[in-house]
């Protein structure tokens, strides 16, 4: 605790600003790990309001069979941008403005290691997501294709297909500088003292997801560009008539698509393993193998692809393949599974509103996990391809999986980022209505798909009303219900309600680690002169050390 | 130089240099958004002036790039960075270059897959016969090929061991004028080290003069263009993407050798400079991979 608040001392000797600029400007030139994290959760929450209303679009369309509020060729725009503006603009800034505000006050640095290229990183996604939300009033409408964008299909897009591609390009470049950016922090920047394996959990699943990253998105911009070629220059590689093939498009989309998957929740899975051992007051049980399962994930999700084409009509040896090696899988992630609830096991449990959510994660995501492992099987996933089992199976994984552990993350360390407590009770209405209503949503849809109901279209048979009622009833409730959290946590941000910042530096009493040993708010600038993480703040203890 | 040669290596301050605010990376983002949506527009030939958004993101990105590392270059002349620093740029440039490969394996997939599976497929390979007799009829699989349809006309190739052959002395040469540039640069000797870059631009300058050429005559004579089916595509997009490398690297070059002829740079620490030579290797190595894999084999 001697070095709790080294921060407000000895300011005035360093060469640059220690407060922030003010107005516009400190936002669109500013250098700083807080700043721009802050940018990026706002971003992100902007991101899924605006998609949230496009699965509001599909949602009450699909209120009843037939054709009430769109044409078809809307409802595909909303399907595919929804889709796309979720995954890029929702989820993904979303875990990169948890890494910008967490990673450098968890390893105990003064910023990301290039701060100017993060700025770069997140100023291309606000004008990437114009250019691609723009398209919706173009002639001929966003992109309708997918979020797939498999051709032949997506070259039919009209005006909007150039911009379709240069978003993805964009977003692209914004997911690698981001990536390196995580990467190099991590490698070169921690406390002295912090080996690898006594970093924070949350680190090492950054750390795993942005080599993911790295290794991939330059993989997607190669095959759009392959689309555009297609489409503007002549090339054929996704053309038969020229000796390629529409299927290699499939295969090098997915190579990028599976590893984008794990991208979207291996950080969630270090949010978990965060929350959960300080509201279990407990040690993180087995951080070693949490380490390894995270590893084995990533190395499995380059060999796995083909999962999604089990229908295009591939040798019954890649069938095989591909079917056993997605299985393996479920491994690593049963021994994440099996960590959580050991952690618990016997812990004095409490169960506020991050807990809560860390709690729901655990048990919905792994729903969507089995729903995963039917998936996985290939004589079943000939049934099930593209019905809404499995729309159900990746929503589970995503919304309750995914978007549960941002929501719980921003409700953990929003007391460190504004230094006033958001309000419980508005926190467990928020959790409650959500965990009821996003089941609602997604729970009839298993049902729905194993009967035979196809996604991507506005009308289906009668037979599917009773299903589809629910899953509409459960989706305006869950977008309504995310209100209060926003409420509450713009409280937080502006001071609205009469909160007082009147928190001490540890927030959570079970909680460890460097961010909960400097004030809260935390400073502008936290450890510009490192020191070692002390060890009562270790988030892991090796036995064969003591 | 000489007032250079006081300065310690690395900065002794032990905090991590963190740059003031700037607006650099916001105007890069304008100036890209501004060339891709005219792009977007010029292809689906839309309404709107296209060209000044165009021309215009391209000088506004040009001027920041050169800002932004001219800026970079005073900060690092001026003793800001530290050890720490130093790493962090290995580190990054290492990455960055891994991405790069990463976007090269798309191109050499789609090559892989075309001629072991999607070519064979279509020539009713394995249990794919059905496609070749009721859609493709009477269609081979030999290399190179346009497809079943013969898009783009018969066409001839490039053989490998003719141009393609001298520019892959000219690249594997570079390599070996950079490294000495490099050895002569840790050993003081500035002068030579310039010599030996000035070198390494030339044949950076020479292999694209051979590829422009190499492209004129395949438009030209031989027929080969982006059109002729699968094997068009695969090459110019291949060779393409590395000659936009080695622009973008020759280019780097001639900025690393005007700064040693500024003076900037020590023997003890001069990450620009390695950080441009691993560039050249990387364009290097991926040469190699062309000249087999797509020329030769």
């Amino acid at each position: 605790m001697a070095h709790a608040h080294h921060d407000h001392a000895d300011h005035g000797h360093d060469d640059h600003a220690h407060g922030p600029d003010k107005g516009i400007m400190r936002w669109i030139k500013t250098t700083n790990h807080k700043d721009l994290g802050t940018l990026y959760l706002f971003f992100s929450f902007t991101m899924f309001f605006i998609g949230g209303l496009m699965s509001l679009v599909i949602r009450a369309e699909l209120f009843h069979p037939g054709l009430q509020f769109v044409d078809p060729e809307l409802f595909n725009q909303m399907t595919t941008m929804h889709a796309l503006v979720m995954i890029f603009g929702g989820v993904m800034p979303g875990f990169v403005g948890l890494a910008n505000w967490m990673v450098p006050m968890m390893i105990g640095c003064s910023d990301l290691a290039l701060p100017r290229v993060n700025n770069w990183g997140f100023w291309l996604l606000p004008f990437a997501f114009t250019m691609l939300i723009s398209t919706l009033f173009l002639p001929g409408g966003a992109p309708a294709g997918g979020w797939t964008m498999y051709p032949p299909l997506v070259l039919q897009t009209g005006d909007a297909f150039p911009l379709l591609i240069f978003a993805v390009h964009l977003m692209g470049i914004s997911s690698i500088t981001g990536a390196i950016n995580v990467v190099v922090t991590i490698l070169n920047m921690r406390a002295p003292g912090m080996s690898l394996l006594k970093m924070p959990l949350f680190v090492w699943t950054w750390l795993i997801t942005a080599y993911l990253l790295i290794a991939v998105m330059p993989v997607l911009a190669g095959a759009v560009t392959m689309l555009l070629t297609d489409k503007y220059f002549h090339t054929s590689f996704f053309s038969a008539a020229g000796g390629g093939d529409p299927v290699m498009f499939q295969h090098i989309f997915w190579f990028f698509g599976h590893p984008e998957v794990y991208i979207m929740i291996l950080p969630a899975f270090g949010i978990v393993s965060t929350i959960i051992p300080t509201f279990a007051r407990k040690t993180l049980f087995g951080y070693d193998s949490m380490v390894y399962a995270t590893a084995s994930i990533a190395f499995l999700s380059f060999i796995v692809w083909a999962h999604h084409m089990f229908t295009v009509g591939m040798p019954l040896a890649a069938e095989l393949f591909f079917m056993f090696a997605t299985m393996l899988i479920a491994v690593p992630t049963g021994v994440k599974v099996c960590n959580w609830m050991a952690t618990m096991w016997r812990g004095s449990m409490t169960f506020e509103t991050p807990m809560l959510f860390a709690i729901a994660f655990v048990f919905l995501f792994t729903i969507g996990g089995f729903s995963g492992v039917m998936l996985a099987l290939t004589p079943v996933d000939f049934q099930y391809q593209d019905t809404y089992f499995v729309v159900a199976h990746f929503h589970y994984v995503l919304v309750p999986g995914a978007v549960f552990s941002i929501i719980a993350a921003v409700y953990y360390w929003i007391p460190k980022w504004t230094g006033r407590m958001y309000s419980e009770s508005a926190g467990k209405w928020h959790f409650w209505l959500s965990a009821i209503f996003i089941n609602l949503t997604f729970f009839p849809q298993h049902f729905a798909g194993l009967a035979g109901m196809q996604r991507r279209v506005p009308d289906y048979a009668v037979q599917f009303t009773d299903m589809n009622v629910l899953s509409t009833v459960g989706a305006f409730g869950f977008f309504l219900a995310q209100f209060i959290f926003i409420f509450n946590m713009l409280g937080s941000c502006y001071g609205w309600f009469g909160r007082q910042r009147n928190l001490p530096d540890r927030v959570w009493e079970g909680a460890k680690g460097f961010e909960w040993i400097v004030p809260s708010p935390a400073p502008y600038h936290t450890f510009e002169d490192q020191y070692p993480l002390p060890d009562a703040e270790l988030s892991v203890h090796h036995d064969a050390k003591h | 130089m000489a007032n250079h040669a006081a300065a310690p290596a690395h900065s002794d301050n032990p905090r991590y240099f963190v740059p003031a605010p700037s607006a650099w990376p916001f105007m890069l983002t304008i100036a890209l958004v501004a060339i891709v949506y005219g792009f977007g527009a010029f292809l689906e030939e839309r309404a709107i002036p296209t060209q000044p958004l165009i021309i215009g993101g391209f000088v506004l990105a040009i001027s920041v790039i050169y800002l932004w590392f001219r800026g970079i270059a005073r900060e690092s002349e001026g003793g800001m960075y530290s050890a720490q620093v130093d790493r962090t740029y290995r580190w990054g440039m290492s990455w960055f270059i891994f991405s790069e490969v990463m976007f090269f394996a798309a191109f050499f997939g789609a090559l892989f897959y075309a001629r072991e599976l999607s070519l064979p497929w279509l020539a009713g390979i394995g249990a794919k016969e059905s496609t070749n007799v009721f859609l493709w009829p009477g269609f081979e699989n030999v290399w190179p090929s346009n497809g079943p349809a013969a898009l783009g006309g018969s066409f001839k190739t490039i053989p490998a061991f003719d141009v393609p052959l001298v520019n892959t002395i000219i690249l594997l040469t570079s390599g070996v004028t950079i490294t000495m540039a490099h050895h002569a640069l840790k050993e003081g000797k500035r002068t030579a080290c310039i010599l030996w870059m000035w070198a390494t631009v030339a044949l950076g300058a020479g292999f694209l003069f051979f590829q422009a050429e190499e492209y004129i005559h395949a438009y030209t004579e031989l027929n080969l263009t982006l059109g002729s089916g699968i094997y068009g595509s695969t090459f110019f997009m291949l060779t393409g993407f590395h000659g936009m490398h080695v622009t973008l690297g020759t280019i780097m070059l001639a900025v690393i050798t005007m700064r040693l002829m500024k003076g900037h740079f020590k023997p003890d620490s001069h990450f620009g400079f390695e950080g441009v030579a691993w560039y050249w290797h990387f364009v290097d190595v991926v040469w190699l991979g062309l000249f087999i894999v797509v020329y030769w084999l």
